[in-house]
C-alpha cells in the first residue's frame, strides 16, 4: 500500500499530539522511577517524535502488532527504552502498566529495546549502530517483497561515532531505499560529556548522510511536533532515496534532575523524582487546556 | 542421511563453491524468500550465477561485513531467508557482533558461508586465516556451526541450512578439493556420518581433514590397527550419541580439524567425553598459533595437519588406554 500524509495538520490534531508527547514524557519518566534509575535523557529527548510516528504518521494496529503491512519503528539507540515502552503502552499494545516492570528479573520490558520480549518492537538494538543496519534490511526486505511498509529508524548524534552508521548509510542510499527514514535524536550529549567534545563529526551529521547521497531534513525544534510531522510527511514524499531527518533535541527534555545536566543516565533521589513527576503532571495538564 | 564414499575419491575435483551456488540456484527458483548476500566477494565463489538468473535478490553490500551482517538480520525479520558470504575471517572476526545480536540473539534465518576456511586461504595468508571462526560461532548459544568437505556435502547442507529458523554457520572450501562422496548424499545436521567402522581407535574429522583422516585409515591398516572414521561435519550440535558410542567400541579418539583445537571440533568432542565416556584422547589441528601465507601443501605440514601426524596422534592414544 502506497503510504500518504496530509501536508499539515490541523489544529485540533496538532493538540492531541502535543498531549501525547506530554504523556508519553510523563509515563516515562514513571517506568524509569519504578526502578529507580535508568537513561532518562536520551529517552525524554524523543517523546515528541514518537507522539508524531506512532499518533499520526505509521500505519500500525496495535492490537495486531504482528500486522503484514504494518510500518516499522526501529530504535538504533535501543537505550531510549523506556520512551518506547510509554508509547506502545498508551497505544494499547499491553497495559502501559506492564512496563512498570523495566529491568526486574524476567522482564519483559529490558533496558534496551528487544524484539523478542516486547509486544511491538520490531528488531533487537542496544549494540550502536546496529540497528540502523537492520533497519536498512528490513527496508530492503520489504522493497524486495514489493510490500509497502515503511521503516522508521532512529539514531544517536554520539551513536553516529560507531562506522557501522555509515556502511548503513551507503547501502540504503546504493539500494534506494525510499520506504526508510531515518531521525537522527541530535540532543549534543553522549554518555562522557558534548559530542563536540567526546567526538566531533567534521561538517555535521547531516552533511555525512548528504554526502552518501541522502535526502536531508534539519528540524530546528527537534522537540515541536508541528516540525517533526512536517519532516515527516517530507520524507514520505521523497522518491529515489532514503531521507534523513536531524532532529534538533534536548537531552532529558522536561526531566527537572536530568535536563539542566544533559545526564545520559540518572539515579535521582525520591524528592527529584517527585519533583519531576509533579512538573511533567503540570505540563501535560497545562497542554491539555491548551 | 544417505551416502556412499566415492571410490578412488582422491582422483576427482570439484570446487565446492560450486555445490553451493547449485544449491543456491535451486533454492532461489523455488522458495521467493531466498536471498544472497555478499561482501565484494561474488566472483570468490561464482555468485555472478545468482546475479544473473535472480538480479532482485541477488545483493552486493560492498567490502561492509558488519553492516552486511546486521541488515541480513533485518532482512531476515521481515521473512526472509538470507544467506551472507564473505572470506571466513571477515565472516567470523570482522562482523561477530552483528552475527550474535541481529542474527543469533535475534533469532532470525540468517545462513553465512565462510569461505576459505583455515589453511585454505593460502596465499591470502595470515590476515585471511581464520583458525577460531568456528569457534566464534559456537559461541552463540543457538548457532549451528558445520564444516563442508566436498562439492555434495556443500550441496546437501546448503539445503538443509536454508530449511533452519535460526543462525547457521558453514565453512567452505572454495577451490577445488578431492571428492569424498557420490553425487546424491543427503546429510543430516548433527548427525556424524560413519566412514570406516574400526576397533582400535576412532578417528574424528571434517572439511579438509577428512581426505588426510581416510588416508591414516589405510596407514593404520597397514600396521594392523583398526580405526573408525567419522566425518563430523557438525561442530554444532555435535553428535553426542556417536562420540560415546565410539568411544566404547574403539577406547581411544583422535580428532582432526582445520581450526585451533582449543575452541573447535577437538574441543567439542573433549567436552562429550570428558562428561560421558572419558578416554584417552589425541587432538590435530591448530595448536594456539597464528596463520601464515604459503601453499596448502606447506601450511598442511607446517600445522601438522597431515595423515601421517593423524596416525602418530592415533598410536599415541592407543598406547595411553
Amino acid at each position: 500500500m502506497e503510504r500518504s500524509m496530509t501536508a499539515e495538520l490541523t489544529k485540533e490534531k496538532l493538540h492531541d499530539l502535543r498531549v501525547f508527547a506530554e504523556e508519553i514524557r510523563l509515563e516515562t519518566l514513571k517506568i524509569i522511577r519504578s526502578r529507580g534509575f535508568g537513561h532518562v535523557g536520551g529517552s525524554m529527548s524523543l517523546a515528541d517524535l514518537m507522539a508524531v510516528l506512532y499518533g499520526e504518521v505509521m500505519h500500525i494496529d496495535p492490537s495486531n502488532p504482528r500486522m503484514k503491512d504494518r510500518d516499522w519503528f526501529v530504535l538504533s539507540k535501543g537505550h531510549g527504552g523506556p520512551v518506547m515502552y510509554a508509547t506502545l503502552g498508551l497505544k494499547g499494545y499491553y497495559p502501559v502498566s506492564d512496563a512498570y516492570q523495566l529491568n526486574r528479573p524476567g522482564t519483559r520490558f529490558p533496558s534496551h529495546t528487544d524484539r523478542s520480549l516486547t509486544p511491538g518492537v520490531e528488531l533487537t538494538t542496544g549494540s550502536l549502530g546496529q540497528g540502523i543496519s537492520e533497519a536498512v534490511g528490513a527496508a530492503l526486505g520489504f522493497k524486495t517483497q514489493g510490500t509497502g511498509n515503511h521503516v522508521y529508524v532512529c539514531i544517536g548524534d554520539g551513536e553516529s561515532d560507531e562506522g557501522e552508521v555509515w556502511e548503513a548509510a551507503q547501502f540504503a542510499a546504493h539500494y534506494k531505499l525510499d520506504n526508510l527514514t531515518c531521525f537522527v535524536d541530535n540532543n549534543r550529549y553522549q554518555l562522557d560529556g558534548p559530542v563536540s567534545e567526546v567526538m566531533s563529526h567534521g561538517k555535521g551529521i547531516g552533511a555525512k548522510f548528504d554526502a552518501e547521497g541522502w535526502h536531508v531534513i534539519d528540524v530546528r525544534d527537534g522537540n515541536d511536533v508541528a516540525q517533526i510531522y512536517a519532516a515527516a510527511a517530507e520524507a514520505l514524499e521523497t522518491k529515489g532515496v532514503p531521507t534523513c531527518v536531524i532532529l534538533n533535541t534536548i537531552k532529558g527534555k522536561g526531566a527537572t534532575f536530568a535536563e539542566p545536566v544533559s545526564a545520559h543516565s540518572s539515579q535521582p533521589t525520591e524528592e527529584e523524582w517527585a519533583e519531576a513527576v509533579a512538573a511533567e503532571e503540570a505540563r501535560l495538564a497545562a497542554v491539555r487546556k491548551a | 542421511m544417505n551416502f556412499t564414499l566415492k571410490a578412488d575419491h582422491q582422483k576427482y575435483k570439484r570446487a565446492n563453491r560450486d555445490g553451493y551456488i547449485a544449491a543456491m540456484l535451486e533454492l532461489m527458483k523455488d522458495d521467493p524468500s531466498v536471498v544472497h548476500i555478499d561482501c565484494d566477494l561474488m566472483g570468490c565463489i561464482n555468485a555472478g550465477k545468482l546475479a544473473a538468473k535472480y538480479p532482485e535478490r541477488t545483493f552486493n553490500a560492498g567490502i561492509a561485513e558488519q553492516n552486511a551482517m546486521a541488515a541480513a538480520g533485518g532482512m531476515a525479520a521481515t521473512g526472509m531467508k538470507v544467506f551472507v558470504h564473505s572470506f571466513a575471517a571477515f565472516a567470523s572476526r570482522r562482523d561477530f557482533d552483528q552475527a550474535f545480536l541481529a542474527a543469533g540473539y535475534s533469532r532470525v534465518p540468517v545462513h553465512v558461508i565462510g569461505s576459505d576456511p583455515g589453511v585454505t586461504a593460502a596465499f591470502n595468508g595470515a590476515t585471511h586465516m581464520p583458525f577460531e571462526d568456528g569457534g566464534l560461532y559456537m559461541s552463540i548459544p543457538n548457532a549451528i556451526v558445520l564444516d563442508s568437505c566436498d562439492y555434495v556435502q556443500t550441496y546437501s547442507l546448503t539445503k538443509k541450512c536454508a530449511a533452519q529458523p535460526e543462525i547457521t554457520y558453514m565453512r567452505l572450501i572454495r577451490k577445488g578439493f578431492k571428492t569424498i562422496y557420490e553425487d546424491g548424499a543427503d546429510f543430516e545436521i548433527g548427525k556424524g556420518a560413519v566412514l570406516r567402522e574400526g576397533s582400535d581407535v576412532t578417528i574424528i574429522a571434517s572439511g579438509i581433514m577428512l581426505d588426510e583422516a581416510l588416508k591414516a585409515q589405510e596407514i593404520l591398516e597397514g600396521k594392523g590397527i583398526s580405526a573408525k572414521v567419522i566425518d563430523m561435519f557438525t561442530w554444532k550440535p555435535i553428535d553426542e550419541e556417536l562420540i560415546v558410542k565410539s568411544a566404547e567400541e574403539t577406547g581411544c579418539i583422535v580428532t582432526a580439524e582445520n581450526h585451533q583445537v582449543g575452541c573447535g571440533l577437538g574441543s567439542a568432542v573433549a567436552n562429550v567425553l570428558v562428561k560421558k565416556k572419558p578416554v584417552p584422547m589425541e587432538m590435530i589441528g591448530i595448536q594456539n598459533r597464528f596463520g601464515q601465507v604459503g601453499d596448502q601443501d606447506f601450511l598442511m605440514k607446517e600445522y601438522n595437519l597431515l595423515a601421517d601426524d593423524i596416525v602418530k596422534a592415533a598410536e599415541r592414544a592407543i598406547s595411553r588406554k
